[in-house]
């Protein structure tokens, strides 16, 4: 295990030296910068193409999303969720409902919570599409991100026409959902699924075996299981270095426990590994899509909640299996209508800590390559 | 008067290049046509490399402006000459300035030797391949200038990739020309040639392309040599120096406008010139496919209808996209606008089926066409591969091209050696 005592703190002065010494170099990369997902800083100090450390520099996209939830009501606050990470914006939402269902001691009814394990699995998929075709790109693999693209629009249909919107969906409400599944909904579900079984196969035949993406990406940003835990990663990452923890099997949330399926993990911890355990899950989350549909019970779709909510005074912590890891929402009430502080702990924001670990000693081609491999969204690391 | 048109059309007798012949008119002429016919190849290619990746990509590409986009790479000029140019306060003016023209000039230069035919050439010298390796990979000293004076980080890391790249491919791309300059001694005389005309003659005499000679030891050199020319154009996969998603734009990140639009036209002549020593080496230049196999008089007949043949295809193509255009108001000027095309392409395809024409048309038409399979290979690594990293690019360049490119040249100058001294 890695001593983090002995990653030294980086210099970030340059120091004077006489001219044409030029052994360390410090740049910048990033806020703007094509392959930072966003406005994420990276202060690099190289030695010619090595990396020595780096030192990340967040916050160019910080809303107080946390402030504001202190200032709105239960009900008013769950829109804003979806901002945080809006390429998993169903998955924040159901993240959020289950914590204030868990703090006012209500359960959404069985069909309503099939609809969400649907949804929220739809989203990990869009999620992982979203992922691979930026990550492939920051390799330099231009095409897959249209192929993926096009895939994931198929999703944002059913969102659409679901709720209306594609992005930021705001798809379920506290005690279940607002809104009936339209007519047809299994059947295009259904649909997307025969549809996208074959798409997989397609992106892993573009880069599975593609000589120059497995030299690109093995051994690349390895970070051990030990290493993983310390730092607290969480997600495909922890997956990819041989944890199998997964929060879906850990400590079931929504009704998880009522479908198969398996925890793909890795070995070695590099970013080869952790393409591969997210290709797995992509088509896990298939599996349970399909299980889900086909199990859709009938009957109501939300529970019975007060039109104001006034959680008993209490805190209550809960977290779930966002597609880039462990999400976790801490609510505070004091019985009011507005939660007294909201924390969130987002995946990106923990995930991004191991960036200069999994970064020193290697080239700058691979930081690109750590930072694709992370699946960091800025709007979730600086909320 | 008399003198100056006897002057000119006494070169029209003559079998040689102007420049071989002496014939300064002439020459100018030629340069002037290569001049014209590099920018118009750029201005296509670079509407092409857009719609070809878009087609790979499942996306449409250019259509807004002009029928299918057809006038987007003339938007795009008019757009850079019109842009603000930009000179960062701490650059060094003079080198900023000077190093897009060193780019440009070593680009185009070089096409001063190429063969498009027989006489198709601004002058034929007896070091040809020589002096185009040589001006080719001077390019990279404007790369190194450019990346130098932007005094800027990513530039600088760009230029230093671009020339430790070209240099450690310059020496692998060599090993590969030798030993196809080897195959050409292959005569009576045993007299091998460095002009690119006489490589051409040379596999036109010996009845053979030097790709399919010595099989496989003719393919591996041309292999060694398709890779190597892709990491001296600073093309993808080996885009290192301009890597987007790494290094912003590379060794160009600083510059804009007309600057920046020397890079592009640099980029793409050299990708043009690295391909045309290609086709030369290997792919028979000017001769047109299946010599042996398709030979006598009848095929030739056929084979020379071709160049208009391809003209009037293309010219065909635009009718058949200008009828399927949308029937609104809103479409009238370009589908007016395709149909206007297609009747200069196919005007161009019936001038070039009049027998007279198309004989001396159709070595410059061979020439190009095989040029243009090379472009699209370009354009097809783009859309296939993910970048390089830098260690294994060099690990790539040192310790597999390189020893391939010995042992390709060892076994050729053995098996030339075997031929012509034992007759075997």
């Amino acid at each position: 295990m890695t001593d983090h005592t002995t990653l030294s703190h980086l210099e970030l002065e340059t120091p004077e030296k006489p001219f044409l010494d030029a052994n360390e170099l410090v740049i910048n990369m990033g806020p703007q910068h094509p392959a930072t997902h966003g406005v994420l800083r990276v202060i690099l100090r190289l030695d010619g193409e090595k990396v020595l450390g780096l030192e990340c520099v967040i916050g160019y996209l910080h809303r107080g999303v946390e402030k504001i939830g202190e200032h709105r009501t239960y009900t008013m606050f769950n829109p804003y969720v979806d901002r945080m990470d809006y390429v998993a914006a169903v998955s924040n939402g159901l993240g959020y409902c289950e914590t204030v269902e868990k703090l006012l001691n209500v359960e959404a009814p069985p069909r309503a919570q099939h609809v969400r394990v649907i949804l929220t699995e739809l989203n990990r998929i869009a999620s992982h599409q979203l992922w691979l075709g930026t990550h492939a790109l920051d390799i330099g693999a231009i095409t897959p991100l249209f192929y993926t693209f096009r895939d994931r629009e198929e999703i944002l249909k059913i969102y659409e026409k679901y709720c209306g919107a594609r992005l930021t969906t705001h798809a379920f409400r506290i005690g279940g959902l607002q809104y009936e599944t339209y007519n047809g909904f299994e059947r295009e579900v259904n649909n997307f699924l025969t549809f996208f079984r074959p798409k997989i196969d397609e992106y892993e035949e573009l880069l599975t075996t593609n000589r120059i993406w497995v030299e690109r990406t093995r051994n690349v940003g390895r970070i051990s299981a030990e290493d993983c835990i310390a730092l607290g990663v969480s997600g495909p990452v922890l997956r990819a270095s041989g944890v199998k923890w997964d929060l879906r099997k850990a400590q079931p949330y929504a009704n998880y426990k009522n479908f198969e399926f398996d925890i793909p993990i890795g070995e070695n911890g590099d970013t080869y590994d952790r393409y591969l355990v997210r290709m797995a899950e992509m088509r896990q989350s298939v599996r349970i899509i399909e299980q889900a549909v086909a199990a859709l019970p009938e009957g109501p779709i939300i529970a019975k909640v007060p039109k104001v909510m006034k959680p008993p005074a209490g805190e209550v912590y809960h977290s779930i299996e966002a597609p880039k890891g462990e999400l976790g929402y801490f609510i505070v009430s004091d019985g009011s209508t507005q939660p007294y502080r909201v924390r969130v702990r987002p995946p990106s924001f923990v995930n991004l800590q191991a960036l200069d670990l999994m970064c020193r000693g290697q080239l700058v081609a691979d930081v690109i390559a750590v930072i694709g491999t992370l699946d960091i969204v800025l709007g979730e690391v600086d909320r | 008067m008399g003198p100056i048109i006897q002057y000119i059309t006494s070169y029209l007798a003559s079998d040689q290049t102007p420049g071989a012949a002496g014939n300064v008119f002439w020459m100018l002429v030629y340069i002037m046509l290569v001049f014209v016919g590099l920018s118009v190849a750029v201005i296509a290619m670079n509407w092409l490399e857009r719609k070809i990746l878009a087609h790979m990509q499942v996306r449409l590409g250019p259509m807004r402006v002009g029928p299918h986009g057809l006038l987007q790479p003339i938007a795009d000029a008019i757009k850079l000459l019109l842009k603000e140019d930009i000179m960062p306060a701490e650059a060094d003016g003079l080198i900023f300035w000077i190093a897009p023209f060193v780019v440009v000039l070593a680009a185009f230069t070089v096409f001063v030797v190429v063969p498009f035919g027989p006489t198709h050439a601004i002058t034929d010298m007896n070091i040809g391949i020589l002096f185009m390796l040589g001006v080719s990979s001077l390019s990279v000293l404007g790369i190194v200038m450019a990346g130098w004076a932007s005094n800027s980080h990513y530039p600088l890391i760009g230029a230093l990739r671009s020339s430790a790249q070209m240099v450690s491919y310059e020496v692998a791309m060599g090993l590969a020309v030798v030993s196809a300059v080897l195959m050409t001694s292959l005569n009576a005389e045993g007299t091998g040639t460095l002009s690119m005309i006489g490589i051409v003659q040379a596999q036109q005499a010996q009845g053979e392309w030097f790709i399919f000679k010595f099989f496989p030891l003719g393919l591996i050199a041309f292999f060694i040599f398709a890779v190597a020319m892709v990491a001296e154009t600073n093309r993808a996969p080996f885009d290192l120096a301009e890597a987007e998603s790494e290094l912003t734009a590379g060794f160009h990140t600083e510059y804009s406008g007309f600057r920046w639009s020397l890079f592009f036209l640099a980029e793409y002549s050299a990708m043009i010139a690295v391909s045309s020593i290609a086709v030369t080496l290997w792919l028979g230049g000017w001769l047109r496919p299946f010599p042996n196999m398709l030979s006598g008089a009848t095929w030739d007949q056929i084979f020379s209808f071709l160049p208009g043949a391809t003209f009037l295809f293309f010219g065909a193509i635009c009718f058949y996209n200008a009828v399927r255009m949308p029937k609104h108001p809103l479409f009238r000027i370009q589908t007016i606008g395709l149909f206007g095309f297609g009747v200069v392409l196919g005007l161009i395809g019936l001038v070039l089926c009049i027998p007279a024409v198309s004989v001396h048309i159709q070595d410059i038409f061979w020439f190009s066409a095989k040029i243009a399979a090379f472009m699209y290979l370009y354009i097809w690594y783009r859309g296939t591969f993910p970048r390089y990293r830098f260690d294994q690019l060099m690990q790539m360049g040192w310790k597999v091209l390189l020893p391939m490119g010995l042992g390709v040249l060892i076994l050729t100058a053995s098996v030339a050696l075997l031929q012509q001294i034992w007759h075997l």
